[in-house]
């Protein structure tokens, strides 16, 4: 990748692992200074470890992004270390155990729509507000190929994620002429944790795609790139498919 | 370079949006072989891009012969076809459906939809052969909005869409990738001409109604297009597929 972000600053949710980890990487390597946020602080620990050894300009921050104190609180700390926020990527992210709607729990309700909707707000308005008073801003939501279509047994997963698209898009109209422009990238099946923890067979998940295999997180973090850069210039409430051909069928 | 070694085909070349993407594909590291019905603008561009990175080539892309010879010429120029640039297309007249003629519709849907297919039916045996590629199709914000006055336009632009989705589907397995790149109102002469045909005399009053109406407040500029086009061309979207990618200022949002 030959994109250049040196001086950007960029905060990534979810960075602990994944394609929030994959990101911060690849914006590392692009010359950016990188703010990882993580609901694990031990994933933040050793993921700044990693970059800073990189050669990474790099801070941790340890928070969960469906508590708005905990958001306020790591924009805060963003702010201090950087005196900015260029880039936001809102990857944070989580589902549940698959099950039929009639025997969905309340619990697991909150949690998911807690981390991957409300969780995607907080940290929105919170990057708004700075990027407001900046003049400018770019924002990149991880959406995913179910903001669009459906998965049996994931009913919160699926409408939290059509949910981040109308956010995305919502924003994106409502912020278009003050410089700041608002985007998702929609992943299909990457292997990342988060995917090979719910689901047993990923083989069966390939099949899913026209490209019979899963994507790469590395193939995700390029469409990020691309999105938080300039080369995206025009691009404002794109939802910006990596699938494989998934959603083509 | 983001393009290093790629041969690059691309129909509609002369026009707005296919000179900045030539520019921008040759900036990158490929070589060009340029397709256009304008073979004079076709000819000062090899020129200012040198005959070792770009040839060109006289194509009407709703004749079959020509594209095919247009596909041969670039195989026997620079050995293969790594990315192939659906890019050629009209506008057609303005004017309600039952205003229109029928010689209209067919031109349009000739130029802007058969021309793909025949694009693609000519292109992908070469990229099957040579292992893969990519091919990025033209569609437009008109492609998933409706809009008036400029039914087989419009009607064209949706059509790329079903058939960039199948021929994604069909080609995976010869790890051909296939997506369209959905401009807004793009900085062409091709939006002077729609303002001119929608209030004639006087487009700017058009362009000044269609900026309103797009969150960005802008028309897009060529090379913006051809950003997303330069994405889609090279291995970073090598998960790309089968999708359609907006470069609209914020229309479809």
């Amino acid at each position: 990748m030959s994109f250049d972000f040196k001086g950007k600053v960029v905060f990534i949710t979810g960075a602990g692992a994944g394609l929030g980890f994959a990101c911060a990487q690849s914006f590392v390597k692009a010359g950016a200074k990188v703010a990882l946020a993580d609901i694990s602080s031990e994933a933040v620990s050793s993921a700044v470890v990693s970059l800073g050894e990189q050669g990474g300009e790099v801070i941790g921050l340890t928070g969960d992004v469906s508590i708005a104190a905990d958001v306020e609180r790591m924009l805060a700390e963003v702010i201090k270390s950087f005196g900015r926020l260029d880039i936001a990527v809102n990857n944070a992210g989580i589902s549940s155990a698959l099950v039929p709607l009639a025997e969905t729990q309340e619990s697991d309700y909150d949690r998911v729509m807690g981390v991957n909707i409300k969780g995607v707000w907080l940290c929105m308005r919170a990057e708004l507000q700075q990027m407001e008073q900046q003049g400018s801003g770019c924002i990149v939501n991880i959406a995913s190929a179910l903001s669009q279509k459906t998965y049996p047994g994931a009913s919160f997963y699926v409408s939290s994620k059509f949910a981040v698209a109308g956010l995305t898009r919502n924003a994106a109209v409502e912020y278009a002429t003050k410089n700041i422009r608002i985007n998702a990238v929609c992943p299909g099946n990457v292997a990342t944790p988060l995917v090979v923890s719910a689901v047993e067979d990923t083989s069966a998940l390939a099949e899913l795609h026209a490209m019979k295999r899963l994507g790469t997180p590395e193939e995700i973090a390029n469409a990020v790139l691309f999105l938080a850069s300039d080369l995206a210039s025009f691009n404002t409430g794109t939802l910006l498919p990596v699938d494989g051909g998934w959603t083509a069928i | 370079m983001r393009l290093d070694q790629k041969v690059v085909l691309i129909t509609g070349a002369a026009g707005g949006i296919g000179i900045a993407a030539v520019r921008r594909f040759v900036e990158e590291g490929a070589r060009v072989v340029i397709a256009d019905m304008n073979i004079g603008a076709l000819e000062a561009i090899v020129d200012e891009l040198g005959r070792d990175k770009a040839a060109c080539v006289q194509v009407d892309v709703s004749q079959a012969e020509q594209v095919e010879s247009m596909v041969d010429f670039c195989v026997a120029t620079f050995g293969g076809i790594d990315v192939f640039v659906a890019n050629a297309g009209i506008e057609g007249k303005i004017g309600e459906i039952s205003d229109s003629t029928v010689e209209n519709f067919d031109r349009v849907m000739s130029v802007n939809v058969r021309g793909v297919w025949l694009g693609l039916h000519y292109v992908i045996p070469v990229m099957r052969q040579g292992g893969g590629g990519s091919i990025i199709i033209t569609s437009s914000g008109a492609g998933v909005k409706g809009s008036v006055n400029m039914v087989p336009y419009n009607t064209s632009k949706h059509a790329v869409i079903g058939l960039m989705r199948c021929a994604a589907l069909e080609s995976a397995k010869y790890n051909i990738r296939v997506n369209t790149v959905n401009p807004g109102a793009i900085e062409t002469r091709m939006m002077r001409s729609i303002e001119d045909g929608f209030v004639p005399g006087d487009g700017s009053q058009f362009k000044q109604q269609l900026e309103q109406m797009t969150p960005m407040g802008r028309y897009g500029l060529p090379e913006e297009v051809a950003n997303m086009m330069v994405f889609l061309a090279s291995d970073e979207s090598s998960y790309c597929t089968g999708s359609v990618y907006m470069v609209d200022g914020g229309n479809a949002a």
